[in-house]
């Protein structure tokens, strides 16, 4: 189909919710811009939707400073988020708890309730999907909507979803209205909390240019230095740079940066039906106590093994590539990796890549806080796959193996079987990971794919 | 300062799919009837917490809310328990 079709397609049939949505997939599919529809985009995004959840749910927290905080004595105790009071005194998301409670001696900690974000985070997206069925989520707390073929004025959609959240739900949301994600996404950031802020193609240069170059999605610390060092502070200064010299700084993303900035984004919004199936499958750990050797490593890294295992498993998926993340006790982190041969998903073979990878790779200049294995390369299971003939019939009894124990978990729950490297340090192993791994915010993990190179 | 009161429903399922209370157990064991729903809404329970579905009753001449929420119902509740 070329864009001619396309054209006598939008000209013939009226533009509805129906027929815009048939022209929009096909832009998107195609990646053509040429109905002559200018695009709307919604970002919504909860304000402290973690501290906002806990205090809808509890009046009496409703006018104290509040923070949402980890587990203290399992070292993961820092700032997941605040309310507005918390925010005032200066407590940044991420920070220690002790370090929140000497900046504000009154401070309410709470600790995290997961299913509750996870049924509030439903809840919105229902509102947004009564709107439009081009809703892609992004983390629990944000979600772009496309409602250009709604036949409501943007703004309005924008302010009616804004204040039935707040009136069916109890927590408030800052929306960002434009005719691409990235504005979008800036103006959700511009105005907080319950707002809505529109970018459009007549006020972006006097609104979005002005902003730090560091307040766009794909831009994290390593990035923004790189642009400083060339006086590029702002996203005006990115969009009225030659886009050769940002190539030359950041390879291909320069020129992707440059038409970001002029407001050239055509990213389309992907229902999350049919987001990209994910890339990888990890989990980490900072365990309670620091890892002081061989031993102490193996226990983790079977814990890790286990939940990633299966959840591939869960998945029908396997894996090639073994990623070991350590951050040792001065926050020095060093990721290392290995492609293997065969694709794999048993618990114990995730465990034996990972611990090689780990004597490989670490010679104990110092103990160890955290661990995170992954698997990528992502395949199905049943993948065609060269057979080693040489380890076939341990393979299929390590599968065998995890089968029964994944079966027995389901009926009995995670603890009531378990490997014997496990019981060896219950303080330091704990509970199984597998129900606890989560999806933060984007907010509490800083950016997520950093262009240009990251440390 | 209300409080969220858990309360026993007795709730007839209509044809046309919906669910309306009639009767309402308190924690005092009183048995309360439902004279009438007079609005069905999602709406925030901003006085005790929460959210859900929220129903507009009147009980003996007097008008107040009645939520449910997935599969529990509640009421704010004034003073003390």
């Amino acid at each position: 189909m070329c864009a001619t079709h396309i054209l006598l397609f939008s000209h013939i049939f009226p533009l509805t919710p129906q027929t815009g949505y048939v022209i929009l997939h096909i832009e998107q599919t195609f990646g053509l811009e040429v109905s002559g529809v200018q695009r709307h985009i919604l970002h919504v995004d909860c304000n402290k939707f973690y501290a906002s959840v806990e205090c809808c749910m509890n009046p009496a927290l409703r006018d104290k400073p509040v923070v949402v905080g980890g587990n203290e004595d399992a070292r993961h105790g820092i700032v997941l988020t605040k309310n507005e009071i918390a925010a005032r005194y200066g407590i940044a998301t991420g920070e220690t708890l002790w370090s929140a409670r000497r900046k504000c001696p009154d401070l309410v900690t709470v600790p995290p309730h997961f299913s509750l974000y996870t049924k509030f985070s439903g809840m919105v997206r229902g509102i947004l999907r009564e709107y439009t069925p081009l809703v892609e989520p992004f983390g629990l707390d944000e979600a772009w909507m496309d409602v250009t073929a709604c036949r409501q004025n943007p703004v309005d959609i924008a302010q009616e979803i804004r204040q039935r959240i707040k009136s069916e739900l109890g927590i408030t949301v800052s929306i960002g209205v434009s005719f691409n994600k990235t504005f979008a996404k800036l103006g959700s950031d511009y105005k907080k909390p319950d707002a809505v802020t529109v970018f459009s193609r007549a006020n972006y240069r006097d609104l979005v240019w002005p902003l730090s170059v560091g307040e766009l999605i794909y831009v994290g610390r390593a990035t923004r230095q790189k642009l400083a060092e060339r006086f590029i502070y702002t996203i005006g200064d990115v969009a009225q740079t030659d886009p050769a010299l940002l190539q030359s700084l950041l390879g291909k993303w320069g020129p992707a940066l440059h038409a970001i900035a002029n407001g050239q984004d055509r990213q389309p919004v992907i229902p999350s039906e049919e987001a990209a199936e994910a890339q990888s499958v990890s989990n980490g750990m900072t365990t309670p106590r620091d890892l002081t050797d061989d031993r102490d490593v193996q226990r983790v890294l079977m814990v890790l093994a286990e939940s990633v295992g299966r959840r591939l498993r869960e998945k029908h998926l396997a894996g090639r590539t073994v990623e070991l993340h350590l951050r040792d006790t001065q926050l020095n982190t060093r990721t290392h990796r290995i492609t293997l041969e065969h694709a794999i998903q048993a618990t114990a073979d995730i465990e034996s890549k990972a611990y090689a990878l780990f004597k490989d790779s670490y010679k104990w200049t110092r103990p160890l806080r955290s661990i995170t294995v992954g698997i990528s390369g992502l395949e199905a299971e049943d993948a065609p796959c060269q057979l080693d003939m040489t380890d076939s019939a341990g393979r299929e009894k390590r599968q065998q193996l995890d089968r029964a124990v994944d079966s027995l978990r389901e009926r009995f729950g995670d603890l009531c079987i378990r490997r014997a490297i496990l019981l060896e340090d219950p303080d330091l192993t704990g509970d199984s990971l597998y129900d606890t791994h989560t999806v933060h915010p984007t907010g509490f993990s800083g950016k997520t794919d950093e262009i240009g190179g990251g440390t | 300062m209300s409080r969220k009161v858990y309360v026993e429903v007795a709730a007839v399922f209509t044809p046309e799919g919906q669910i309306m209370p009639r009767q309402i157990r308190w924690e005092d064991g009183t048995i309360f009837a439902v004279d009438k729903v007079t609005d069905i809404r999602r709406a925030a329970a901003t006085k005790a917490g929460g959210c859900g579905l929220r129903y507009t009753v009147r009980i003996r001449g007097q008008q107040t809310f009645l939520f449910f929420d997935e599969d529990r119902w509640f009421v704010e509740a004034h003073g003390p328990g």
